[in-house]
């Protein structure tokens, strides 16, 4: 009961098909109030496609979307207290910036006044007071940009979807506004549902996310969830670096699942429900739990030799062929006591990793 | 300071020296086709007339006169106001604006049906209407007299469908006037507007709608803000020739609903006309338009500024 009133948006089900094309596939998701929720996936995968249902621009195909506990299929764009920042923002080229801002206060039935005042202080919110008599033309993007979101926050509404909204900045400038976005939702209390297929943007601002792909939701959960413990393939490629090897699961024992990789390397990992002996499957380990010595650290280290190494400022990322194996990759962070863990090309190291870092996947 | 106003001029004076060849053409054009023949308009308001048609090489205001003041039949009564002319002006000029909001009624919705179909049909759509304008315009408003008669098609019709009892008397009413000059002219009104909504971004209509705007309300603040060069485009286009206007209002309208067009073109005609006198009437015409559109154009740079 609780929990159904935790609720803002409720996806139950949801199938939209654009003629015999099917862009959402069964998607179900539950965004609670005050939250911080994202979208994340690839180009294509209905990210857009699912806001626009949910701001009532597209009538799903099947299923239900519920607004705190009511069906609102019926509800025209303009009747739910949802609002949008556009991806392209859409604002109002005729209008000055604070007559942008206006224009949904007025248009919920608040006279001038009150949305004057209201704009005012959006303006000031997103620190663009000087500018309110300027046309958005003669803005910059990211000015546009804060322009949009105070637009969509003016209204008060009670749920704010935001289709990467930080797409067109710089890498300074999204940095900043990824801080401020998340800022505003806390201080605002407005549920928050933020599309992107930017995995670190996802991973910093979010307090949950749905990874997507070809129409369907493949995992749900923190951000730590999510990263740490990949439900899939797809999800633990997509959302950061993996090393995915192909393995044959030889037994399990205690819960433990001994594993098999091409050249007689043997790993031991956590057992995963519906994994059974025998299957081939896939095993995910990140590159930063990985190390390397030129001694076998445990029993399972793997012999190997370095095939290149990759300066990417805060760490090196060592290339490694495995003897008679696949190749895997190492991140070591650059700092005193990790550069003695890189090792020049073409040394015979050892590949050893940290307690509980494998994962077994399915697909 | 040097350097600053060179760097700022570079954009215009890329061509500076070319640029009144260039323009050679479209001076040329606007000379010939314009301003020439005005000027030949003018200087024969100037003229004294010739009883056959045509002028005598006089000055003379007696066209101006005959237009504005009425001296009696045998022209030795004190000057009073001549109400005939200035009366078909004004029914000219309602007429006109009439058929213009009638045209906007119709082809703002008709515009924004097409506009708003699919990319690969559109040019289909802007075909059919331009189809019957293919056909001569005298011929089209023959054809409508036709239709309109009291036993005509669409009497004939409305009878057959019980519609009505009694035919009805459209033909030399206004209401025949209106509905030659608007269909005379309703492309005109469609096709700048289709072109301004071709170009509206209809995510702006989604962003209004997304924002508590009702249909009706992102029409009146989104929608036609944005599209207003082409719809003023539209109305200028259907306005100016409607007050011109002579075969509609002629063969549709009778006698009573003489407008401007037709004073000027009896002027002409035959040997019964007065050339000074049309071409007075003609200036005249010229110089309303004029006022007109400059009094409007004042408004929408007033209206933009505020
Ligand atoms: N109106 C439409 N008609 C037909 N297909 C559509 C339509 N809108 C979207 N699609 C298709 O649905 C799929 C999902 O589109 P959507 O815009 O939701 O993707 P997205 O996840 O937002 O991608 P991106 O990150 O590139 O914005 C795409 O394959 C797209 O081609
Ligand atoms: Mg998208």
């Amino acid at each position: 009961m609780t929990d159904q009133h935790q609720a803002a948006i409720d996806v139950r089900n949801v199938v939209k098909k654009f003629g015999n094309f099917t862009a959402l596939e069964n998607v179900s998701l539950t965004i609670r109030d005050n939250e911080f929720f994202t979208l994340l996936g690839p180009s294509g995968c209905g990210k857009t496609t699912l806001l626009r249902s949910i701001a009532g621009f597209e009538q799903v195909t099947d299923g239900e979307i519920q607004l705190f506990g009511d069906d609102i299929a019926d509800l025209p764009p303009n009747k739910r207290p949802i609002n949008t920042v556009f991806q392209n923002y859409a604002l109002f080229p005729h209008m000055s910036i604070l007559e942008n801002i206006m224009f949904g206060v007025e248009m919920r039935g608040n006279d001038k006044a009150v949305a004057r005042t209201r704009a005012g202080e959006m303006l000031e919110l997103v620190q663009l007071s000087q500018f309110a008599q300027r046309k958005p033309s003669q803005l910059s993007g990211g000015q546009q940009q804060r322009v949009a979101l105070a637009r969509a926050l003016a209204p008060q509404p009670r749920v704010l979807l935001l289709d990467e909204p930080l797409s067109a900045l710089d890498l300074k400038l999204r940095k900043a506004m990824q801080l401020e976005l998340k800022a505003m939702q806390r201080e605002t209390g407005i549920t928050f549902i933020f599309v992107t297929h930017d995995q670190e943007e996802a991973l910093t601002m979010s307090d949950r996310i749905a990874v997507m792909s070809d129409g369907k939701v493949q995992q749900l959960g923190g951000a730590r969830d999510i990263y740490e413990t990949p439900d899939n393939v797809f999800v633990a490629d997509f959302i950061g670096e993996t090393n995915l090897l192909k393995i044959t699961v030889d037994q399990i024992i205690d819960g433990r699942a001994h594993c098999q990789l091409g050249g007689g390397h043997k790993l031991t990992c956590n057992e995963v429900q519906g994994i059974g002996v025998g299957t081939q499957v896939h095993l995910s380990v990140r590159p930063e739990r990985l190390f390397l010595s030129t001694q076998p650290f445990e029993e399972e280290s793997m012999a190997a030799t370095v095939i290149e190494n990759i300066y990417v400022g805060t760490d090196v990322q060592s290339i490694v062929q495995l003897n008679d194996g696949p190749k895997m990759t190492i991140r070591t962070q650059n700092s005193e006591l990790g550069n003695k863990a890189v090792f020049d090309l073409g040394t015979n190291v050892f590949v050893s990793m940290e307690a509980g870092a494998a994962r077994l996947l399915h697909g | 300071m040097a350097g600053a106003n060179i760097k700022s001029g570079i954009a215009t004076d890329t061509y500076a020296k070319e640029r009144y060849w260039l323009l050679l053409p479209s001076w040329a054009v606007l000379l010939i086709f314009i301003v020439v023949p005005v000027a030949i308009m003018m200087v024969y308001s100037f003229l004294t007339k010739e009883f056959r048609g045509g002028v005598i090489w006089e000055f003379s205001m007696a066209a101006y006169d005959q237009f504005f003041f009425d001296r009696g039949l045998f022209g030795d009564e004190p000057a009073k106001i001549e109400w005939t002319y200035l009366n078909i002006y004004w029914r000219s000029i309602w007429q006109a604006g009439l058929a213009t909001i009638f045209s906007l009624a119709i082809g703002f919705p008709t515009a924004y049906f097409i506009a708003t179909r699919d990319a690969k049909v559109r040019p289909i759509w802007v075909f059919l209407i331009t189809i019957p304008y293919w056909v001569n315009l005298l011929i089209r408003t023959v054809s409508m007299k036709f239709l309109l008669r009291d036993n005509g098609p669409l009497n004939s019709f409305l009878q057959m469908l019980e519609v009505i009892e009694e035919p009805l008397h459209i033909i030399n009413t206004n209401l025949a006037v209106q509905l030659g000059l608007f269909y005379s002219y309703l492309p005109f009104m469609v096709l700048p507007i289709y072109a301004a909504i071709e170009r509206y971004n209809f995510s702006l209509s989604e962003a209004a709608a997304d924002l508590y705007a009702s249909k009706w309300q992102t029409l009146r603040y989104v929608i036609l803000p944005t599209v207003k060069p082409g719809v003023i485009a539209g109305c200028i286009l259907v306005f100016v020739p409607s007050m011109g206007a002579f075969l509609a209002p002629d063969l549709l309208g009778g006698a009573k609903n003489f407008m401007i067009g037709s004073l000027i073109e009896e002027q002409f005609k035959g040997n019964a006309g007065n050339w000074p006198f049309g071409a007075a009437a003609s200036m005249i015409l010229l110089t309303m338009v004029l006022i007109i559109l400059m009094v409007f154009s004042r408004q929408q740079s007033k209206a933009q500024e505020a």
